[in-house]
């Protein structure tokens, strides 16, 4: 057998993790406004600054950030277990989630004292909010193809280019980029760094592109000769790179690329007990549940070698790869269920929940890399590339 | 130190050319005489019993070399059969399971598609809940009539059947499950590693076909049903635990089943035209998966169970009905 399969056994959450969820339980209990099935469903799109900074007062926010900085520094299994219960809550975490899922562990390892300094307590406080610059108009899949360019000027750097698809930069006050900073674009990925934005400087125009929900998630960051100070870089110049893999890891590793549809799950299982269900609606539930129950054990796998301090990376992408099946299947097949018998009328939040999800789940296939993507990890990692 | 010795006598005793022999009607009894005189099938039994005492966590990655060999006996379920018999003194010979036996008017009990039905001496069968030791000797046995399959139909007059030895005859079908999943996982193990190997040695435009970004998707999206294949058999086989529990056995059987097409289609489609041929090894374990998946119930039938006890249990998501009663 391979190697990466090698890493799936079953593995179990410790008891200290499992405690640890009857405080986010608690908490979520008191701090979670009740909110229609359809506003849940959108629980890591959905944007709540005071949700945020209620959660940053809990300790909560910088989860795996250290104390030293306001971090709660949490274990790889407290996370899991928190983010966990935040998505199946369907808590409206987006405000806080870039900066601490990845730009704050970002900056923690490849920052400076100073910035760590000025950007750690702020995010952790639950008062910066970051965003990702990476696709552009002409740069998706192939990332390290990026025209942004940034040059070096007295005491600093002049940015100029395009970002494309960035979620919530019109929310945020910061922004960590991928640019070019030497080299052309067929120089490929020699020459990238990364380098944090003020969002609010002079030269950044934003445009916030509505999808076909009616949402405007993302949108559109023009940098028109912005200048940056020396310090805006992060980590080593022409290291972006490396970098930004690395920053991919941590945003693939966790269990968000499983719970993005279970609002839909759970709202159907109540409408099934209140107005009865067909053999086939079983099945179809149960099945869901089965699946639910493997995947959580791939990611809790995941989850023991990333507590580790190892970096599985090509076994994240596998979990993420058939996760976002699972969530896509799931709106699909419950859209197929519910209008089985057109004479039987449909819950009417069940049917916007079901809505959204179908317009959207296509989504999921595409933050944080494509399918085509992941699966030329895989094969990479099965030694195959 | 269990599994590595069992390894040892498979990789010895039960090669490719053990297993067409006896699906082809040979004698098992030099492969069965190998794990049976060594102790193996007492692994489950208690210490006292002068069994090894392993709990599921400790037997699992033996159930799955079973299925990565193909065994064409049935060590696993005379190995499940001691643990279900608890007290009671196992019989002589091959025990295989039927959890789905049927009590006639007439009092005959028939069991349809009993895993080593055509070659197994006793089956422990589960009778309207009893738990019930059925002599193989006094059946109607009737081949599946599908080449190469062990498994049969067997049929007892009213006089065959004795008194139950238990009450926990539910019990079979779902051992039984599980047993069918850890060997599917185990037989998806041996199918995806030799197409990957066939995939880097096969040559085609000048370059192995592994090299092709098509090729490539497909071993990798079945490496991902792999996976969830051998994390699902194993919550049915959990520490401490004697006798799987129904749901963890339900979920690691509908799982592995699942992605038997896929896989067993994959593995065949990336071989080309030799995987399909009788001297190729490849077809002793896609045959199997698509009868581990009919056996005991599909996925069709474990899923609607756990779908059904889900929506009469009061868990008010679907993760926490996971939580507490699966994993």
């Amino acid at each position: 057998m391979s190697q990466l399969l090698e890493a799936f056994r079953l593995a179990r959450l410790p008891e200290e993790a499992e405690a640890f969820r009857q405080e986010v339980r608690e908490f979520l209990a008191t701090n979670l406004a009740p909110a229609a099935p359809a506003v849940r469903a959108r629980t890591w799109m959905g944007f709540d600054a005071a949700f945020s900074r209620r959660l940053a007062e809990r300790g909560w926010v910088g989860i795996t950030l250290p104390a030293q900085y306001g971090g709660a520094g949490l274990d790889a299994f407290r996370r899991f277990v928190l983010v966990e219960e935040m998505l199946a809550a369907g808590a409206p975490v987006a405000a806080h989630w870039i900066a601490d899922r990845q730009s704050g562990p970002l900056i923690n390892k490849f920052g400076s004292e100073a910035q760590k300094d000025f950007y750690l307590p702020r995010i952790c406080r639950g008062e910066a909010f970051f965003c990702i610059g990476m696709s552009e108009p002409n740069s998706g899949s192939d990332l390290a193809s990026v025209r942004t360019r940034a040059t070096r000027v007295e005491g600093g750097w002049r940015l100029t280019g395009r970002k494309i698809w960035t979620t919530n930069a019109q929310r945020s006050h910061y922004m960590i980029a991928l640019v070019r900073t030497s080299g052309t674009p067929g120089d490929r990925q020699g020459g990238l760094s990364q380098l944090v934005v003020d969002l609010s400087l002079p030269g950044i125009n934003i445009r916030p592109i509505v999808d076909l929900t009616g949402d405007a998630h993302f949108s559109e960051v023009t940098f028109d000769d912005v200048f940056l100070k020396e310090d805006a870089l992060i980590g080593d110049e022409g290291s972006g790179w490396m970098q930004v893999n690395a920053e991919l890891a941590f945003e693939r590793s966790g269990p968000e690329r499983l719970y993005s549809s279970v609002v839909l799950l759970d709202t159907w299982m109540q409408c099934l007990r209140q107005t009865g269900f067909s053999p086939a609606d079983a099945t179809l539930i149960g099945g869901f549940t089965t699946q639910l129950a493997t995947l959580r054990s791939l990611s809790v796998a995941v989850t023991t070698k990333l507590a580790r301090g190892e970096s599985p990376v090509v076994e994240a992408a596998l979990v993420k790869d058939i996760g976002t099946e699972f969530e896509q299947a799931i709106p699909a097949a419950i859209e197929a269920a519910v209008a089985a018998d057109p004479t039987r009328a449909v819950d009417a939040d069940l049917h916007r929940t079901i809505a959204y999800l179908s317009q959207i789940s296509p989504t999921f296939s595409l933050r944080g890399g494509t399918r085509e993507i992941l699966r030329g990890m895989i094969a990479r990692g099965l030694g195959l590339r | 130190m269990f599994t590595e010795a069992i390894e040892a006598i498979l990789v010895d005793q039960c090669t490719p050319a053990a297993i067409r022999a006896i699906e082809n009607g040979g004698s098992a009894t030099a492969l069965w005489s190998a794990l049976a005189e060594s102790g193996f099938l007492e692994l489950m039994a208690s210490e006292d019993a002068g069994g090894a005492g392993l709990d599921l966590e400790a037997i699992f990655p033996i159930f799955v070399a079973f299925g990565r060999h193909a065994l064409p006996v049935p060590a696993a379920q005379s190995i499940a059969a001691r643990a279900l018999l608890g007290e009671v003194a196992a019989p002589q010979g091959m025990v295989t399971l039927a959890g789905h036996a049927r009590r006639a008017d007439d009092g005959s009990v028939s069991a349809g598609n009993v895993a080593f039905g055509a070659i197994a001496d006793h089956v422990l069968a589960n009778i309207d809940g009893q738990l019930v030791l059925l002599d193989c000797a006094r059946a109607q046995r009737t081949a599946t009539g599908i080449r190469g399959s062990l498994a049969a139909s067997l049929r007892w007059t009213s006089d065959a059947v004795g008194a139950p030895v238990g009450g926990n005859g539910e019990q079979v079908a779902v051992f039984s499950a599980a047993l069918h999943a850890a060997a599917i996982a185990g037989a998806m193990e041996r199918m995806f590693s030799m197409t990957l190997g066939y995939c880097n040695d096969r040559v085609q435009f000048g370059k192995a076909i592994g090299k092709f970004q098509a090729i490539q998707h497909q071993l990798s999206v079945m490496a991902e049903h792999v996976a969830c294949a051998g994390v699902a058999a194993e919550l049915a086989f959990q520490a401490g635990e004697k006798i799987p529990p129904l749901l963890a056995a339900a979920t690691a059987k509908a799982r592995t089943s699942a992605s038997v097409p896929l896989v067993a289609s994959t593995a065949h489609a990336l071989h080309g035209a030799i995987g399909v041929t009788e001297e190729f090894d490849l077809q002793l374990y896609s045959r199997r998966l698509h009868e581990w998946r009919m056996a005991d119930g599909s996925e069709a039938y474990w899923n609607r169970i756990v779908g059904e006890t889900m929506l009469a249990h009061t868990a008010p998501s679907v993760l926490q009905f996971v939580m507490e009663e699966i994993l």
